[in-house]
């Protein structure tokens, strides 16, 4: 087994805080009901806070570079797949 | 290594529900609109405000364990393990409340709704329940992890089992954060 970093209850903590905020950012632009923008703007949110569970809690941000490529990778692969099926749907 | 393929896997099984959901949500906007209205946003609120807070004790735990500190990460996990019971409560009541107004899978209510709202609520109880299931399958896995802490089987220098279901719990968390938005605040 590996020495590996051990993330202190202080980050995990501050992590939850941060996500805390984001989410009342969405329900509140939500609120707002500003159409296209509201979906748009939650979408990001999301991203965001999918990206910060990937870093800090699934510890993406202290594992090795080859786990990082591989998770941005999928990601990636997976924004083109909705990508292509949005033109080929939009074009028909 | 095991458990991230695994998880690139189920990234591509909701992955592709969400697509399907974006395309008919493209195609019958005002009718996902109504639909969505029925949908409680307290109740989803208070489940992602559940969720996150749970994400983190199953982190804490694994700090814990890695510390050695085998009582609080026990106790840590039991708290993970209790956040997600009120995650299935709360979503007892929510399609309890549904299945009052006759709406579930194959009512009569539903097949009658326009087309539109009868897809989102399809794709509702399909991603919500599907994402239940995972819930309950990670309930299972932190539970075996809080024996397997007891016989002392993970340990600081042995927390494989630990560590793979905290990323197991977290992919769930990371699902209902998509997950949410999308159905609740859809408007």
């Amino acid at each position: 087994m590996e020495k590996h970093h051990i993330s202190t209850y202080f980050s995990h903590g501050t992590v939850l805080v941060a996500l805390l905020v984001l989410t009342a950012i969405t329900v509140l632009v939500a609120e707002l009901h500003l159409g296209a923008i509201s979906v748009g703007v939650a979408l990001l949110v999301a991203s965001v806070k999918g990206t910060i569970v990937l870093t800090y809690f699934m510890h993406l941000k202290y594992e090795s570079l080859f786990y990082k490529i591989m998770v941005a990778g999928v990601l990636v692969v997976y924004t083109l797949v909705i990508i292509f099926t949005f033109f080929d749907y939009m074009f028909r | 290594m095991g458990m991230w393929l695994f998880i690139f896997t189920e990234l591509f099984l909701f992955g592709g529900l969400f697509l399907v959901y974006a395309i008919f949500r493209a195609k019958y906007t005002e009718d996902f609109h109504e639909a969505a209205l029925e949908l409680n946003t307290f109740i989803g609120t208070v489940n992602t405000v559940v969720l996150l807070v749970s994400s983190m004790t199953v982190a804490m735990s694994i700090t814990a364990i890695q510390k050695g500190e085998k009582g609080r990460a026990i106790r840590l996990l039991l708290a993970t393990i209790f956040l997600a019971l009120i995650f299935m409560v709360n979503k007892y009541f929510e399609w309890g409340h549904k299945f009052e107004y006759h709406i579930y899978p194959g009512s009569p209510v539903l097949v009658n709704m326009p087309k539109g709202e009868l897809l989102f609520f399809g794709l509702y109880f399909m991603m919500t329940g599907l994402h239940a299931l995972h819930v309950l399958v990670g309930m299972v896995l932190l539970a075996v992890t809080i024996r397997q802490i007891s016989k002392n089987k993970v340990r600081s220098d042995h927390y494989s089992l630990h560590e793979n279901s905290g990323l197991y719990w977290h992919l769930v968390d990371f699902i209902w954060i998509f997950l949410f938005p999308l159905l609740y605040l859809v408007t």
